[in-house]
């Protein structure tokens, strides 16, 4: 695997680029050194960061759990995994967005983790709700979570958006669509996961990462 | 397949650990604003600074005028990482704190990898679009 299978900078569909992408070429330096990755937040991480639904969140509880390798297929231990979502009525608990549906007293939509030995994390959260964003005529995000994640270089840092399986919105978001590759893309989705559901209490969706 | 990057969006600030003290006892105050193609502050930016030789990494959201701070060790340069809405992945450049360490092959635009001493501050801004289009790097 060489290259990440990223979005151009500069997609008019997605109207914020306009004045945000560079326009001018990126330039290689001789001398730069992909060194080890910093390591951050480590004694920042709490033991119960990755249950989102700590006091109460209204919604449907999830699982999120997955695994993180790096190119070369090893796991990537001890890393900082961090998401921000939308709560299940898609609005998040952040003063910028305005969107007219409530907001849930109970859920703050932030969690973090370590990856354990083998890379994995896992989350417990709810299934966050589809909003809408003025990007152009009725646009709506397909339901998402936000995932920023560090590796063990710095060509590794990733800061990304998991989707989930069957989302009819995922056709007509321009974000998801900036991905040019169909496959790439579809590494942005996620499974389900009913190994990893628990009976009586919450379903489960799988997603692998690589860095 | 590596998984592709995605923007970062508008709703991650107090979501996102943040830490613009890198280091308690840095004599290096860093500030600087992001602006857009027009010269709007970028008012929700995420800027990460990281210095490799002494495994010093900073977080910082902007504020309402585009402006993030630092305080740090002074090291060479520092590499500076910037995230916001807008950008479907992130850029990178470089901040140095001397002319005669900026690279050669940034030509012309070496002056916009340079920070300015104002005071006691090292002022460092970055301009995502031209036509003060900050030199970003291919990494």
């Amino acid at each position: 695997m060489g290259e990440r299978p990223d979005p151009p900078l500069d997609f008019p569909d997605y109207k914020s680029t306009q004045l945000r992408a560079p326009r001018r070429p990126f330039v290689r330096l001789a001398s730069f050194d992909d060194a080890a990755g910093p390591v951050f937040g480590r004694d920042r991480v709490g033991e119960h960061d990755n249950d989102l639904t700590v006091g109460g969140a209204l919604g449907e509880r999830i699982i999120v759990s997955g695994r993180i390798t790096g190119r070369d297929g090893r796991p990537v231990r001890d890393t900082l995994v961090e998401i921000w979502q939308a709560n299940a009525a898609g609005r998040y608990a952040h003063s910028a967005d305005n969107h007219d549906a409530p907001l849930d007293p109970n859920f703050s939509g932030a969690g973090r983790c370590l990856t354990d030995g083998d890379g994995r994390y896992r989350f417990v959260t709810i299934k966050p709700g589809a909003y809408p964003w003025q990007n152009h005529q009725n646009a709506w995000r397909p339901a998402h979570i936000h995932f920023s994640l560090f590796g063990t270089s710095f060509r590794e840092r990733l800061v990304t958006q998991m989707y989930f399986p069957g989302d009819p919105l995922q056709r007509f978001d321009p974000i998801l669509n900036s991905v040019t590759q169909a496959a790439a893309r579809d590494a942005l989705v996620a499974s389900f996961d009913l190994d990893a559901t628990v009976p009586e209490w919450a379903l489960a969706y799988r997603w692998d990462i690589v860095l | 397949m590596r998984t592709p990057s995605q923007t970062i969006g508008p709703f991650f600030r107090g979501k996102l650990l943040e830490q613009p003290i890198v280091f308690e006892d840095g004599d290096a105050r860093i500030e600087g604003r992001v602006f857009d193609g027009e010269g709007v502050p970028v008012d929700d930016a995420l800027v990460e600074i990281w210095q490799p030789e002494v495994n010093g990494f900073g977080r910082c959201a902007t504020g309402p005028d585009g402006a993030f701070h630092f305080r740090t060790q002074q090291t060479p340069h520092a590499n500076v990482v910037v995230f916001a809405r807008g950008l479907l992945r992130h850029l990178v450049t470089r901040m140095y704190f001397s002319q005669d360490e900026v690279p050669s092959e940034l030509t012309d635009r070496r002056d916009t990898l340079l920070a300015r001493r104002e005071g006691d501050v090292w002022r460092f801004d970055v301009h995502l679009q031209d036509p003060k289009e900050t030199a970003f790097l291919d990494v």
